[in-house]
Parts: structure tokens; sequence; C-alpha cells
């Protein structure tokens, strides 16, 4: 069976499983949602049926087990989106179709070497930058939830700091690749640039407070140094600054000190600032093992006023692992794995450095975000606002998360082509 | 780079296997812990999806019922309280807005199906993977309701409570709180409950506390009982030993005089143990104390359950332990001169007693000299028509306080009281009833604390009872006394 057809075969198992999803859904509210709804699954699995022909075409060595992946996830997250509030659901909808739009049109433009973006590193260090800082421009700069990350231009919002990890994973590959054995040395010189880049982005998080991007752009930047060099003491030695400048940041900014006083005890202020962890957390707790059921878990009062803010956002996760329980929710977080193995393995498998680099780059972003998120919910590191990859709602996330499958795609197809 | 990239893949998946451990902590151990949370709004909405269980009385009588609503795609179950004011502080409520209190709260757990009885957890997981909605396991009371009902009507507009217990078993068959409320507005009315208690004679009315277990009084001379137990189970002093009453005690240079009724002080002269018991003679019982010191009287209080929290199923902050309090706070005495010993042994000094616990001490008397754990709910019961058992209380010895004989010579001197001394109008015909009777003075010149504590039929006891009143202008006798006679007459007539 050519990788291909394995795709389009486990993207057939898909399509049942968001059938069967949305179904359930249905079946369980069916006051509120109507039939028709489940016309939905049909048009969610031919937009991937779609993305699979461009695949086809464009990668047809490429791994074939990430698209069916990023199906489910999407699956799974449009599901309790549309549970949660059916307009959601189709506005998130349309970010998958858009989603879709960008994963084919990366694989067409990049189809033939999509290691020309070396050339064009700084460009895209400099776009990072640029991205991230365009919230903090007054005028389309909006704040939300207590975090200046959005650009609002007319009716359009998004949140271009999910372009700028792309970008960011981009100018790191391309220049680790480069200077990889110098950087190995450990000469000071060698690291301008490199901190330069990171020290804006930094500054610029700090200005927009927004904590989560911290610590993955932080994350993203240790890991592919260390994957480029090998050095570990480089690792120690950044983690190490990361804890005392969140030392400092614990001081100085209240944001933090709030954020951190909450992870520790959250019941300090059970009705305040604690309030949407303490009720997230009940949230986890009420799935139990099994779950309550899709459609069955409780996010509101009687009345219909939501009892968790930002729930299919942030919280997503927590209403997950109410309806779906516990073992649903290790499923879902089984799914985040085995994406994950399969970025490594195409990082292993690629045969050049910047390729490797991209590749584990890419997917080390995508765990990353996945456990600050999660883990924030969980209480495991101190909860920062942030999606949860293909699952919350969000357009700029799903967007870029697509860029992020096309990359990982391109990587692998190049990879398995030269074999 | 390779080796690298491994490395990389096992910390990344160590971060995410995190998550599932995680994961199980909150969706499995931490469940039970964060599930009973007050501020638990998640919970407060989910708890309504289940079809809560029944609460009935011992004789069938439906107390708590469900009303089903439909919104948002849900079903709720909310409560109804058919029976209105009838065991309102006991019952207590489960409301959103309120969230819960009584049984509602204490009991939540098998009300929801939610305890981990081997029946219960398979029913549960059945309705579960059935998708059918969870049905919470039924309660059925020990308390009667006719009963029940005939000591709210008979406390009337006073502020009080009345305690009734089967001695031999602990069982409580009576427990009424006044004023009582009607629970069906706690739910969006709960404003209305404070308006409609405003007729009783206290302030402020409080309908909401269970006085039963939760009043704190002092209980006057009934607590001579207690003081009677410990001198006549110690051997200090015999039924037929006499004293000499001029009236009054000397404690620290002061007189104490004999309660003052309308002929002022009363002087009895010489007179034994019996009749210093019959007519409640402060001064005898004053002697008393100081002979046998405030630690031995309060020894034999804690026998009869003082200064622990009285046992029961309803929640532990709806209950209050008796004994001396000092500055609002529980007081056990290690050395006798921080004590009043002959103030304490007719139940003044800092004395403070819940009626639970002097039902207690009747039913104790009552019971040869054992007290049994009192207990509310009979069983547990699986929901339909034809539920099995999920479990069933089982009376239980909770302290032997006094000897079989001074059980049995108390018995005989508490009947003389009812027969010809301060408690006549606790008399039933054909029944021979012991009793004690109560006045506390409150500091308010008039107003008293009165209380009355008896059980029936002496020979062989079927109910014990106490009464507390607040704000009585009369005495125990003629104000406590006639209550606990309805209750008994109620409780005896079809026998329990």
């Amino acid at each position: 069976m050519t990788a291909r057809n394995r795709e389009l075969a486990n993207l057939v198992v898909v399509g049942v499983l968001t059938g069967l999803g949305f179904a359930s859904v249905y079946i369980a509210r069916q006051s509120v949602i109507s039939a028709g709804s489940v016309s939905y699954a049909l048009i969610f699995l031919g937009l991937y049926l779609a993305a699979h022909l461009v695949a086809r075409v464009t990668v047809p060595s490429a791994d074939p087990y990430l698209l069916p992946l990023t199906g489910l996830l999407t699956a799974v997250g449009l599901t309790e989106i549309y549970r949660l509030g059916p307009s959601d659901a189709f506005r998130q909808g349309v970010w998958i179709v858009v989603g879709v739009a960008v994963f084919a049109l990366t694989l067409v433009a990049l189809r033939n070497d999509f290691r020309v973006l070396e050339s064009y590193k700084y460009l895209f260090g400099v776009s990072a930058v640029g991205l991230l800082m365009l919230p903090a421009l007054p005028g389309i700069g909006t704040t939300i939830n207590g975090a200046r990350l959005w650009v609002k231009i007319g009716p359009l919002q998004f949140q271009p700091g999910e372009l700028a990890k792309i970008a960011l994973i981009v100018f790191l590959a391309g220049y680790l690749r480069e200077k990889r054995e110098v950087l190995a040395q450990g000469r000071l010189k060698d690291f301008g640039p490199l901190l330069v880049i990171w020290g804006a982005a930094m500054l610029v998080l700090v200005e927009t407070n927004d904590l989560g991007s911290a610590l993955l752009y932080f994350g993203i930047f240790l890991a592919m140094l260390y994957v480029a060099t090998g050095r570990v003491a480089f690792v120690a030695l950044g983690i190490g600054l990361f804890i005392g400048g969140s030392a400092v940041a614990y001081q100085v900014v209240a944001r933090v000190q709030e954020r951190v006083d909450i992870w520790l005890n959250p019941w300090q202020d059970p009705h305040g600032k604690g309030y949407q962890l303490i009720q997230s957390t009940y949230s986890i707790a009420n799935g139990g093992y099994g779950g309550t059921g899709f459609g069955r878990g409780t996010f509101t009062t009687t009345g219909g006023t939501d009892l968790i803010p930002f729930v299919n956002t942030d919280f997503i996760y927590s209403a997950l692992a109410q309806e779906l329980g516990l073992i649903g929710a290790s499923a879902l977080l089984l799914v985040y794995m085995v994406f994950v193995l399969r970025g490594f393995r195409i990082s292993m498998l690629a045969d050049d450095g910047f390729s490797k680099l991209l590749a584990a780059g890419l997917t080390f972003a995508f765990a990353l975000q996945a456990f600050i998120i999660v883990g924030g919910l969980l209480r495991v590191i101190p909860l920062t606002g942030i999606t949860l990859p293909f699952v919350s709602y969000g357009g700029s996330s799903v967007v870029a998360n697509f860029i992020l499958l096309a990359g990982l795609m391109l990587v692998s197809n190049r990879a398995n082509t030269q074999r | 780079m390779n080796r690298q990239i491994t490395k990389l893949a096992i910390v990344a998946l160590v971060l995410l296997s995190a998550l599932v451990v995680a994961t199980t902590y909150w969706q499995t151990w931490a469940v039970a812990g964060l599930a009973g949370r007050q501020d638990n709004a998640i919970q407060r909405v989910a708890q309504f999806t289940v079809r809560r269980g029944l609460i009935y009385t011992a004789d069938g009588k439906l107390l708590a019922a469900r009303r089903a609503k439909k919104a948002n795609g849900q079903t709720y179950y909310f409560r109804r309280y058919p029976a209105g004011d009838l065991a309102a502080q006991l019952v207590g409520y489960s409301t959103q807005s309120r969230s819960r209190a009584g049984l509602e709260r204490s009991m939540n757990d098998y009300l929801t199906a939610s305890n981990s009885h081997l029946n219960t957890v398979l029913r549960r997981t059945l309705d579960r993977l059935k998708g059918a909605t969870i049905t919470g396991n039924n309660l059925v009371l020990t308390i009667r309701s006719d009963a029940q009902r005939a000591a709210l009507t008979a406390l009337d507009k006073n502020c009080g409570a009345a305690v009734a217990i089967e001695p031999s078993t602990g069982r409580v068959l009576v427990m009424a709180s006044s004023p009582s409320y009607d629970p069906n507005l706690v739910e969006g009315h709960f404003g209305a409950i404070a308006r409609r208690a405003q007729g009783f004679n206290c302030s402020p009315p409080a309908p909401l506390v269970n006085r039963a277990t939760d009043g704190l009084y002092t209980p006057g001379s009934t607590f001579k009982v207690i003081t009677a137990a410990a001198a006549l189970d110690t051997g200090t002093f015999k039924p037929d030993s006499t004293f000499d009453d001029p009236g009054y005690c000397i404690e620290y240079g002061k007189k104490v005089s004999n309660f003052a009724d309308q002929s002022g002080p009363e002087v009895f002269g010489h007179v034994d143990f019996v009749t210093a018991l019959e007519h409640s003679i402060n001064a005898v019982f004053c002697e008393i104390g100081k002979k046998l010191g405030p630690l031995t009287v309060l020894e034999y209080a804690r026998r009869f359950g003082f200064y622990s929290d009285p046992p029961l199923e309803t929640p532990s902050n709806e209950r209050a332990p008796s004994g001396l309090y000092d500055h609002g706070r529980l007081f056990l005495p290690h050395d006798p001169n921080q004590v009043d010993p002959g103030r304490l042994a007719f139940g003044q000094e800092r004395m403070q007693v819940t009626p639970i616990q002097m039902a207690m001490v009747a039913a104790g008397i009552a019971n040869g000299g054992v007290v049994m754990r009192p207990y509310v709910v009979e069983k547990v019961v699986a929901p339909g028509l034809r539920g099995s058992t999920i479990s069933r209380t089982h009376p239980h010895e909770l302290s032997r306080a006094v000897s079989p004989e001074t059980a049995a010579q108390l018995t005989q001197m508490m009947q003389l009281v009812v027969e010809s001394g301060t408690g006549t109008a606790a008399q039933i015909s054909g029944v021979s009833v012991a009793g004690k009777t109560g006045t506390a003075e409150t500091g308010a010149s008039g107003v008293n604390t009165t209380s009355f504590i008896a059980f029936a039929p002496a020979e062989a006891p079927k109910v014990a009872v106490a009464v507390i009143l607040e704000n009585q202008h009369g005495v125990g006798g003629r104000t406590a006394a006639p209550i606990a006679k309805t209750i008994m007459e109620a409780l005896l007539r079809k026998g329990t």
C-alpha cells in the first residue's frame, strides 16, 4: 500500500469518527441542535479528501499519518466547539477551510524544494519580530483577557503571534544550520544575532503580556539550539536564565505574580482570580473515568450562563475531559503523542541540517504548545492563555498549525523520496 | 544530530505523558475531594442532572421529592418539599442559589448515587453506559411524622426545640426546631423565610438554625439529673441521704438562694435527696456539687455525651457540643477552682446544652444507664418500588453513663417529680412518666430559658424527650412539660 492510499484509508476512519461524534452531540441535545448538523461531518470529510488529493499530487511520499491525525484533532475540537455553541462552530469550520486552503497553497508553492526558505532566513527572523510587534501598535492592536495579542482590521481579527512562531522556527533552522559548528564552540560573539532576535521577541512578549507564548518561544529556541549544537550546557544555561528571569518577573510583573500565586493556591481567591482555573478543575473532575458523554457535560447554569469563561479556546481541554472522561482525554493526548513521534521521525529521516532542524523545531513547538496549555489547566505549570493546537477555537491558530503541518509533510516527502 | 533529536523526542513525550498522569490524578484521586466543595459551580449544576433520591419519614411520609425541568437541552431535577416545614432544618435543602444544608448536604453522596456501595456503583455505571439518567438512593428516616407534627404544633410561636429518642436504640423519633420554615422558599423566595418567622418570640428568629442540635441553652435544673447521677453513682449520696435546706447555700461567702416563686425564696428545711430532686431545691444541689467537686460532675456529663458533637448524620457544622463555655468557646477545666461547683450542680455557671444532648441524658437513664448513639437515618434504599436496602443503621452503644442501679434510683426519683413535684403537668393518664423540669435565669428579669426532660413509660421506657424553650415568663414545669407530654402521648399512642 502506498503512503497516500494509507492516508486515504485513515481519513475514512476519521470521517466515520467525526460522524459519530456529531451524532452523539445531536442525540444528547436534540432539543437545541438541528438534525442537519450531521452534514457537518460530511462536509468535513470532503474537505480532508480535497487536502488529501493535493497531498497526492504535491507530496506523494510524505508521512501518511499526519493529515489523518490532524483531521482527528480538528474533528474533536470542532465537535466540542459545536456542542458548546453552534455559531462558533460555523466560524471555526470556515477557519478550517481557510487552513486547508493555506495548507494546499503551501504544498503547491514549495513542492519542488522548500529549502529555498533557508536563503530568506533573516527575512523570516525580522518578520517574526514584526508580526509580534503588530498588536502593540496603537489603532489595530486589541487587548482580550488581559493580553495584547490580537490585531483587528475591520471585521477581521487575528493573532499574528501564531504565524510569528512558524517564521521564528524557519529563521532558527536556517541560522542554526549555518552556524552550528561555530556555536558549538561556545564563542559569545556568534550568539549575537540569536540573542538579539530572541531578546527582541521576549521584550515584545512581556510588552504584550503573553506569558504562554514567551514560554513557548523560549522552549523552541532552547530545543533547536540543543539539536543544532548538542551542548547540554547551553540548555542548562538557558533554563537557568529562564528561572532567574522568572524570579525577577515574579517580583516586578504583577500579572506573573498573579498567575504563579493562583497556580500554587487557586482557592485563595475562588470567586475572583482563581475562579476560571478552579471551575476548570471541577469540570475535569466531573468527567471521571468515562466522562459524561458528548453533549451531556455541564458548562452553563440552568439559566444558560457560562460557568467557565473562554471555555472553547483556552479551556477546551477541560470541556473535553469532562465529556470524554479519563479515557477520552488520554486518547486525545495519545493522538498528540503519535503526531509528535511522527514529526521527530521525519526530522531523523531528513538528510540535511536545515530540514532536520525545521522538522524538529515545528514538532517540538507543537508538543510544547499542547503541554503549556493543558499543563496549565492541570496545574502542572502556571496557567497561561494559549491555544490547544487544532482543537481550540481560533482562526489564527488553526491556520498557523496547518502551515506547520504542511512544513512537516514537505520535509517528510523529500526525505522519503531520496531514499 | 539524530542523537539530539532522539533526546528531544523523549523530552517531548515525557512532557505529554506528564499530562496523562495529571489528568488521571484530577479525574480519579481528586474527584471525591473536589465534588463536595461548596464553590464547585459545575457540580452545583451537574448534581441537578441526577434524579436525586427521595427522603421519607419512618411512617412513609414524603419529605423531599423531585421536580423535573427542561432547560438548554438538559433535564434538571430540582427539589420539592411536599411536607413543607415539617422537618425543615433536619432535612435541609438542596438548591442552586444556596447550595445544600441538613441531610441534603451530609447525605448528598447517597442521594446522588455517588457513594461507593457496590450496588450503587454498578447501577450508576450501567445507567451511564445506557445513557440513562442516574437516579440517587432514597433515605428512610427514623422520624415519626405524626409526633413530629404534634411537636411543631405544640411549640407554637415559641422559639426552641424538642427532641424525642427511643432509649433502647437511639432512634430519633422527633426533632422539631421552632420557628421552622418552608424549604420550598429557599430557592427564589429566601427573604420570605425571615418574614414568616417574625411572629415568634425571639429575635432574630433564625429559622434556618437547627436548634435541636445546634442551639445552646442554659439547662437550669434539668442538669440536676446529671448531678444526681454523679452523686448516686459515685456512692457519695443515697436516695435517702438527708439535707438541711436553709433556703440558700453559701458559696465563696455569698448566699445562693433557692428559686423564687411568688411568695419569695422557698425554704424546705429537713429533706432527703428524693425530695430535693422532686422539688428541685437549689440549696441542696449546691451542697452536693460542692461535696462532689465540679470535675466529677463534668466527668458524668461527659459520660452522657457532653464535650463532643452529638453524634448524628447531619453536617458537623450543624451540631454543637454541650459543656461549659467560656467566652463562646467550649471549656473543659482541669483545675476545680476554675468552676463554681454549686451553680454548676443546678445547671447554671457557664453550662450550655443542646436539646438533643438533654434527650440523650433522659434516654440514657431510661435505658438502664447506657446511652445509645442517636441516629436519624433508618436506612438507605436503592431507587424503585422494591429497591434493595443499601445500608441500614444498627443501634450502637455510645457509652455507659451510670450503673443500672443508679439508673433505677434516678428513674424512681424522676417519677416523683412528675407525680407530685415540679413536673405534674407532664402526667399522662395510665402511663408512669419520669421527668425533670428546668428554669434557667437569663439575666433579664422575669425572662427564663425553660426546659423539661422526661421518659415514659417509666418501668419500660419507649420514648425519652427533651424540650427547651427560649424567652419564657413561666417555669419549665408549666411551659416545657406540657409540650413534652404532647409529644410522648403522640409517640405512645400507636406504639413505637
